[in-house]
């Protein structure tokens, strides 16, 4: 079986959906939950956007369950824009995800943020022709999502906190768990393995590439043009923001200077450059004032 | 010798790896400056919108046009897309240089993206990859075109320029690349592209 899951990232067909990871690579991804609000983050630069009834900040305010949008908004934002549009179905909820698969969504993000639908179980998404996209806190939940089929992984933080903290942790967490990897003996792998929960094949494929078999993302907090350069340095590919851009006082510009600093992460003066003359930021959350039942990032198996 | 990458937004990475497989330094050029430093451009996939966006913003198109009036510029997916006289759509900035039409994610949603093998006379057979792919729907009378599929152009070249509808970067698959470098002097005739 080994031999068979890495043939299976090989296959055309997955190529085919990690090949529009590729593309979304240097760019942001934007929450939307209008098809004004997509229009506008297309105008600011925005890679991709995900359409989503309610901002995960406003999901983390109203409580209740949190499932996946209704399909007549996501028809209206695709037909607002030219670009990606991703939206989200419940963890385990693969008829949710068949719904946005008959969609002809771009990608779909099998999210915490929404309520989670199985307790145990996520999406066997290899049955799918469209690609998936899981949040992950560590590199044995990262492998796990790409052994179920997930075409791109990105860290979770905490979605709608505002708060960079969780994101820095897990995409610290992933780059040392791979980097540790890397130096291991190959002795030591099975046990390694076992440690992570990961599936072996892809702790060797790992250890010998020194990365991820499938793009890299970052999620969960970013609210400030300075987080987007953070991220992209400690190793993101790309940048999702949710709740910090529509929730700040000056959407428009804040969208375009944190495109701006994607793409310069490296360079300093172009992110001081960006975040010039920007109103406020939200407001964001202390992670302490979170009561451990209630973080996002806590859900997925 | 130093080839560029645009490296605003997209797929920069697998056309670096594709280059490096042709012993060539790639370079990523993200301001004007840069351009000064390579050789020739290469023009990644990626979204259209949000490097036309990023051009703009930072005074790129007149520099870019610039550059490519004197050197090769090789542009795959959004990067043909940016080359086409016309573009299809006003959101994308043109830069004018392929006499050619396109419209933009013509094949459909990333559900219609896929594999193909294609056979050209200039290239032999090549696998294509095509994501959300741009179609060439007209070209002009000094376009060459070089493979076509379905009945449309899908790699074609004016002058020192060249443009692909799909991604042979992510194959690491540098035979076209070899194939626009060598045409422009800037690759050994004798470089097996394997």
């Amino acid at each position: 079986m080994a031999e068979a899951l890495l043939e299976r990232l090989n296959e055309e067909r997955h190529r085919v959906k990690i090949g529009l990871a590729e593309m979304l690579k240097g760019g942001v991804i934007m929450d939307v939950t209008t098809p004004e609000q997509a229009r506008i983050a297309e105008a600011a630069g925005a890679a991709a956007v995900m359409a989503l009834e309610r901002i995960p900040a406003d999901i983390r305010r109203d409580g209740g369950v949190a499932r996946m949008s209704s399909p007549d908004l996501i028809q209206a934002i695709q037909e607002a824009v030219s670009i990606p549009v991703m939206a989200k179905c419940r963890i385990g909820h693969f008829a949710e995800a068949q719904v946005l698969e008959a969609l002809e969504i771009d990608f779909i993000d099998e999210s915490e943020v929404l309520t989670p639908a199985d307790d145990r179980y996520h999406i066997d998404k290899w049955a799918f022709r469209v690609p998936f996209v899981c949040g992950a806190t560590n590199l044995g939940e990262a492998l796990r999502r790409i052994g179920e089929g997930a075409a791109m992984i990105r860290t979770k933080g905490e979605a709608g906190s505002g708060n960079i903290v969780e994101a820095v942790r897990h995409l610290r967490q992933i780059v040392t768990d791979i980097r540790r990897l890397t130096v291991l003996g190959e002795e030591e792998r099975m046990t390694v393995a076992k440690e992570l929960g990961a599936p072996y094949d892809l702790v060797c494929w790992v250890a010998e590439h020194g990365r991820l078999p499938v793009p890299n993302f970052s999620a969960g907090g970013v609210a400030t043009p300075a987080d987007a350069a953070l991220v992209r340095q400690l190793g993101a590919e790309a940048v999702f923001v949710g709740s910090g851009i529509f929730r700040s006082e000056d959407p428009e510009a804040r969208a375009r200077a944190i495109v701006m600093a994607t793409t310069h992460y490296d360079d300093p003066q172009a992110v001081l450059e960006a975040c010039r003359g920007l109103k406020g930021a939200m407001r964001g959350i202390e992670l302490t004032e979170i009561p451990p039942g209630q973080r996002l990032a806590e859900r997925g198996w | 010798m130093n080839i560029g990458i645009l490296a605003l937004q997209g797929d920069v990475e697998a056309h670096a790896d594709t280059l490096a497989r042709l012993g060539v330094t790639p370079r990523f050029v993200r301001r004007a400056e840069a351009l000064e430093t390579v050789a020739a451009l290469v023009i990644p996939g990626g979204e259209s919108t949000t490097m036309s966006r990023l051009i703009e913003r930072q005074d790129l198109l007149a520099p870019l046009q610039a550059f490519a009036a004197e050197r090769p510029v090789f542009g795959t997916c959004a990067g043909l897309v940016l080359m086409a006289r016309d573009p299809g759509d006003p959101r994308v900035t043109s830069l004018g240089l392929l006499d050619i039409e396109v419209s933009r994610n013509a094949y459909g949603r990333q559900i219609h993206s896929f594999t193909t093998t294609l056979e050209g006379r200039a290239t032999g057979p090549v696998k294509a990859v095509f994501i959300r792919a741009p179609r060439i729907e007209a070209v002009g009378p000094e376009v060459e075109v070089l493979l076509t599929h379905a009945g449309h152009p899908v790699l074609v070249a004016q002058g020192p320029h060249l443009g692909c509808a799909f991604h042979p970067e992510l194959n690491t698959d540098p035979r076209l690349h070899a194939w626009w470098l060598k045409r422009a002097g800037l690759l050994d005739p004798r470089e097996s592209a394997a």
